[in-house]
């Protein structure tokens, strides 16, 4: 059951689009999750054929469950990991891969009688060699015994109880514990930049008149075109916090947060923001909250995000400062446009302006770059015909 | 087409883009931001849907005349070629 945000814990199998037997590529759907967010679509992320199904439609497990086993194409089996005496890991499933990084196994004194397939298997789903006895010619332990101990785990395993909690309930539980950690591991600071938006609305007036109806843009996918360059400029904001230290993202991939009808929100990935232009952008951005609100988001969606971008203009607010939605390290806010008093070549005229806020992670940046960053953020949105 | 039946396609437009709302219930002379809790992207789509309807191409500088169901339909019965 893969993570898919960082307030899910546990999920339901709905249903499997694939069998037993099919061959899978990546990026392939495979199975159909509920979660609080809704219905997602998982998918793999590695290639090969479906060889063992392990959760059945219905079943709610927990993050990190093997959902099933996908046999790689014929391949180069790694060498066998070293004897630690650690206890094992569980597998971090993705989509119920089953050539994860092998996790750490411990062994029994001696040497153990194992077939290299058996071993990989046993790593990839975390299966302690020592707590088995082969049935193999000579007490080799098979393959067969790894999945036979994989499938006993998981039956032996307690199940997650459905909370007594109605779903928006519990999508508010889950909210909360996540930003409940967040507030508590991350060190926030906050800052804040009034925007002049009159060029960008000017320049989108204009371009829409000359759009057909289904083709027209909302000022918001230039917001999100700005954020993403102006991460570019600094891009220890687009970096994910991984066990002691912040990592890089290769890739812009902004989420953008999508209130969903009867309470809560979502935040799925607009994926290489950065580089697709604003009518892709506004095609995928509609593709979205279309989705997001009926269902049909895709795994990669909600756990690719490497910033968040919330906007509360809406419904009227002025500012917003969100709280960092880990591992990212950074979140954007927007509030309404309105109109305000505004200094133009030395004379006070009325504007349409935004305020921008930047909430960060002090452990990977500072307020200098935060407010390089929202500089950035302000000049390009000066010049939209550049978006 | 009667001003019923365009009332009829303004709902069922909305109805794509607020399924979950009880469109009978609907006030006509209030605004349908706030009765029916639309974005900005939620209007867009009903007015895709207005014009794969009724034919209708409406500019963004009128959107505001479509802001209640009332307002929609006279707009909309003046506005369809």
């Amino acid at each position: 059951m893969p993570i898919l945000t960082a307030d899910m814990s546990a999920g339901t199998l709905v249903t499997w689009r694939k069998k037993v037997g099919d061959a899978v590529k990546r990026g392939d759907i495979i199975a159909e999750v509920e979660t609080d967010k809704g219905l997602i679509d998982v998918e793999v992320f590695t290639g090969g054929t479906i060889e063992r199904i392990l959760v059945q439609p219905g079943a709610m497990v927990p993050t990190g469950a093997v959902l099933a086993i996908i046999r790689e194409e014929a391949g180069i089996l790694p060498a066998p990991p070293p004897t630690i005496s650690s206890p094992p890991t569980p597998a971090p499933a993705a989509a119920g891969r089953a050539t994860q990084a092998p996790p750490q196994i411990p062994t029994a004194p001696g040497r153990q009688r194992i077939s290299p397939l058996a071993r990989k298997l046993a790593s990839d789903l975390g299966i302690d060699l020592a707590t088995l006895s082969g049935t193999g010619p000579g007490g080799v332990i098979r393959r067969e015994d790894i999945e036979h101990a994989a499938a006993a785990r998981m039956d032996a395993a307690p199940k997650e109880q459905r909370p007594s909690l109605d779903r928006s309930a519990r999508f508010r539980q889950a909210i909360g514990a996540a930003m409940a950690r967040s507030k508590r591991e991350v060190p926030h600071y906050y800052l804040s930049t009034t925007i002049d938006m009159q060029p960008a609305l000017a320049w989108l007036a204009e371009e829409n008149l000359k759009q057909s109806v289904t083709d027209r843009l909302l000022y918001g996918v230039l917001l999100i075109k700005a954020v993403a360059l102006g991460l570019r400029e600094v891009p220890e904001l687009n970096s994910v916090w991984r066990g002691a230290e912040a990592v890089p993202s290769p890739a812009i991939h902004v989420g953008v947060a999508i209130s969903l009808r009867g309470g809560g929100l979502v935040a799925p990935a607009l994926h290489d923001t950065d580089r697709r232009s604003l009518t892709e952008l506004m095609q995928s951005f509609s593709d979205l909250v279309r989705r997001a609100r009926s269902g049909g988001l895709r795994s990669s969606e909600l756990s690719d995000p490497t910033i968040t971008v919330t906007s509360l203009g809406e419904q009227g607010v002025e500012s917003v400062f969100g709280i960092i939605y880990p591992p990212q390290v950074a979140i954007v806010g927007f509030g309404k446009i309105v109109q305000r008093p505004w200094s133009v070549g030395g004379e006070v005229v009325s504007r349409s302006v935004i305020t921008a806020t930047l909430s960060a992670d002090h452990r990977v940046s500072d307020g200098h770059r935060g407010g390089l960053f929202l500089a950035s953020v302000d000049r390009l949105l000066q010049d939209p015909a550049r978006l | 087409m009667t001003k019923e039946e365009i009332k009829a396609a303004v709902l069922r437009a909305l109805g794509e883009v607020a399924p979950e709302a009880d469109l009978t219930s609907l006030a006509p002379d209030i605004g349908l931001r706030d009765q029916l809790d639309l974005d900005s992207m939620d209007i867009l789509n009903f007015v895709v849907g207005l014009h794969a309807a009724l034919g209708v191409d409406i500019p963004e500088s009128d959107y505001p005349k479509l802001g209640t169901l009332d307002g929609c339909v006279d707009y909309l019965a003046a506005a369809r070629p």
